[in-house]
């Protein structure tokens, strides 16, 4: 299978990994790489857009609305790119929108006062609006490819399980015992502990104002649990691919393969696995520079240093190449440096993805993407 | 190098000087073996540490020497302890202490109840989180507490929790307890920030955007910025004759040393811009620079050694970033 391939099939694409990886310039890459490829992409960032918009060369010339990417590589191909972020509290006032029974109830739900608090992290709140979003990209025909630059691993499981979540807190037992009138609640036996404690650590005026809240809330129950049911479904959806990102280093490889298996786990599917800045070994034969005097027994520690780190990384890339999951590797750029080196992260992942097959990694040993290795 | 020793030294001393120090940075600039290092450099001064893991996940511990940890610290080495932060247990010690409602043996059914309240009010987690590490402080059972924080964007929401409560529970039991927290918080002699970062472009701007964050929303100071696994400058010697090499009169293997030479160069060269921007960032905090120290497995507990020697030893922070 080729990245080419994977691109083709896939209508969205979910870039995961532990922070530090690249994941921002890697969701860059893949998209700049697919849109030079003809396709009419967006990429969107759940971090502030400045640092997408940074990973393109973009300068700070992006807001947080959608912004179109002038390559000059990209309008031959009939491709598009755009770069886009997630706005939570225009996520959130869109959904109640939408779900309130009326325009009158909606109103009641945004001028509450702790909505904008609440909506700013309960139940995951941010994951659970960038995956609204997300299905609402995937239906949008202004794009054949929607490309997420999700938040660091731990979190990204969060961002992935947050429809169910969201699904489970409005069909739980919690939100109606919440929303029962304040008398009837302190009634409900079961409930009296936690009445008294909530009471005493929170003030009931708090908890009588959170109540308020989720009663207006719950009016939308039925439009939130349907709407939640098919955001799960869009993950599951083939056409759905998750690319993980690791750095060459052994705990980010643990994360990477803890991310493959939670991934399997929920029935989605691991296109690709990407490891990112990657030290090559340089092409120095063993002792070739012994004795050659200065000022190649300098250049010979610096070669040596490089070499070692080199090795750690062919470790490391070796057993993430064990994964049932095709591996690309992309190497470390570095601007000025000459020779074969990428000149930036971006076109190192552009070049890793786009010009090479992707082996499929059932093989043994590392496989190698582009660059002064290839 | 010695010109910088002293300013160094003296860095190193206002930072362990202080009560409460919370450590964060983006994701992967190696956060936790910063917190680890500075608990480290701190006792090994003789004070009293306590370091702290916020996300329970078992690295600072195991960074530390321990096998793991709990929630009640557990001494690891001469004068440090370590312990795991567990919301639950500090809301129990937090009902305890300051409602005098006894031990709850089981929170059972509670706990869920609890979870989903914590997770609905505002800044319930991150003040039952900030609250015990500054009851940790205002005890004065140690000299120094270490968080080993949330990554970037978590950490002000936590540090800022006792404003949001005040603001939005007027009055309330635990609005009640924000005074004491905050007076330890927003007291830059005893309670700072260090922001991790490394020379990488994307790390710079996390670090800017964080700390402009921590100016406008919380009254919490910075208190250091530590920039991890920066590239050492190539001797301008080697810098010299590198370019005077004529690449035509060498052979294959040469050229690909040379290749290797002019990116140290560069990254030298990236690092060393990185490190301007990063000391503009910093403003009147120290900036500490700890060198790529290429161990077998940057995981190894013993990198944590080296760098607490970096921290507590004069270093050239203060000339390379001026």
């Amino acid at each position: 299978m080729t990245s080419r391939a994977m691109f083709d099939e896939a209508r969205l694409v979910l870039v995961c990994g532990s922070g530090g990886t690249g994941k921002t310039t890697t969701a860059a890459g893949l998209g700049l790489a697919a849109a030079r490829q003809g396709r009419k992409v967006l990429v969107i960032t759940v971090d502030p857009a400045r640092r997408l918009a940074q990973a393109l060369g973009l300068g700070d010339s992006v807001r947080n609305d959608e912004h179109e990417v002038d390559d000059p590589a990209v309008p031959a191909s009939g491709g598009r790119l755009t770069v886009t972020m997630l706005d939570t509290k225009a996520g959130w006032d869109d959904l109640v929108r939408r779900h309130a029974p009326d325009a009158a109830s909606a109103e009641r739900v945004l001028s509450n006062g702790l909505y904008a608090n609440i909506t700013a992290r309960f139940v995951n709140s941010h994951d659970y609006i960038a995956m609204e979003r997300l299905h609402d990209l995937d239906r949008d025909d202004r794009f054949d490819l929607v490309v997420v630059d999700t938040p660091p691993s731990r979190n990204a499981l969060d961002l992935l399980d947050a429809p169910r979540r969201m699904r489970e807190f409005f069909s739980g037992r919690l939100l109606r015992w919440l929303t029962l009138p304040y008398r009837s609640r302190a009634l409900t036996l079961a409930s009296k502990p936690f009445l008294q404690i909530a009471d005493r650590l929170l003030g009931a005026r708090f908890l009588t104002q959170i109540a308020e809240f989720f009663t207006l809330l719950q009016a939308m129950e039925p439009g939130f649990v349907r709407r939640a049911a098919e955001v799960e479904a869009t993950l599951t959806n083939p056409a759905t691919r998750c690319v993980v990102v690791a750095a060459p280093e052994p705990a980010s490889a643990t994360e990477a393969e803890f991310l493959v298996a939670e991934l399997a786990r929920r029935g989605m599917h691991a296109a690709l696995v990407v490891a990112n800045k990657v030290v090559i070994a340089p092409h120095v034969a063993h002792g070739a520079l012994a004795g050659a005097g200065a000022p190649w027994d300098a250049i010979a520690t610096i070669v040596e240093s490089q070499e070692r780190i080199a090795s750690r990384h062919a470790a490391t890339i070796a057993r993430l190449a064990t994964m049932p999951v095709p591996l690309v590797v992309v190497p470390r750029a570095s601007v000025g440096a000459g020779d074969n080196a990428p000149a930036s992260g971006l076109e190192a992942v552009v070049a890793a993805l786009g010009a090479h097959d992707v082996p499929n990694a059932s093989g043994t040993g590392p496989v190698s993407g582009s660059g002064p290795g290839g | 190098m010695p010109t910088g020793a002293s300013a160094s030294a003296a860095d190193a001393g206002g930072l362990f000087g202080r009560r409460l120090l919370f450590v964060t940075g983006k994701g992967g600039t190696g956060k936790t073996s910063i917190a680890a290092a500075i608990a480290l450099a701190a006792s090994r001064t003789g004070r009293r540490v306590l370091a702290v893991e916020m996300d329970a996940k078992g690295s600072l511990p195991t960074m530390l020497g321990a096998a793991r940890t709990e929630y009640e610290p557990v001494a690891v080495a001469p004068n440090l302890s370590v312990m795991s932060m567990d919301t639950e247990s500090s809301l129990r010690e937090y009902l305890r202490i300051h409602l005098r409602i006894p031990f709850v043996a089981r929170l059972g059914p509670l706990a869920g109840v609890f979870d989903f309240v914590a997770d609905a009010a505002p800044g319930v987690k991150e003040i039952l989180g900030v609250g015990k590490v500054a009851w940790e402080v205002r005890e004065q059972r140690w000299d120094l507490v270490v968080v080993d924080s949330e990554a970037s964007g978590h950490v002000v929401s936590q540090i800022a929790s006792p404003r949001v409560i005040n603001r939005l529970v007027p009055g309330g039991p635990l609005a009640s307890q924000t005074k004491w927290m905050l007076d330890i918080l927003e007291d830059p002699a005893r309670t700072g920030v260090v922001v991790v970062s490394t020379t990488e472009e994307l790390a710079v701007t996390e670090t800017t955007s964080l700390v402009d964050r921590l100016r406008t929303e919380t009254g919490t100071a910075l208190a250091a910025v530590v920039v991890n696994r920066t590239d050492t400058p190539v001797d301008p010697a080697i810098v010299e004759l590198v370019a005077g090499l004529d690449e035509r009169e060498i052979d294959a293997d040469r050229r690909a040393a040379l290749a290797v030479v002019r990116g140290a160069i560069a990254r030298a060269e990236e690092a060393r811009t990185a490190l301007a921007d990063l000391a503009g960032i910093a403003g009147s905090a120290p900036v500490f620079v700890i060198p790529d120290l290429v161990a077998p497995d940057p995981d190894d507990a013993s990198i944590v050694s080296s760098i607490a020697d970096v921290l507590a030893l004069p270093s050239d922070s203060d000339s390379e970033s001026a």
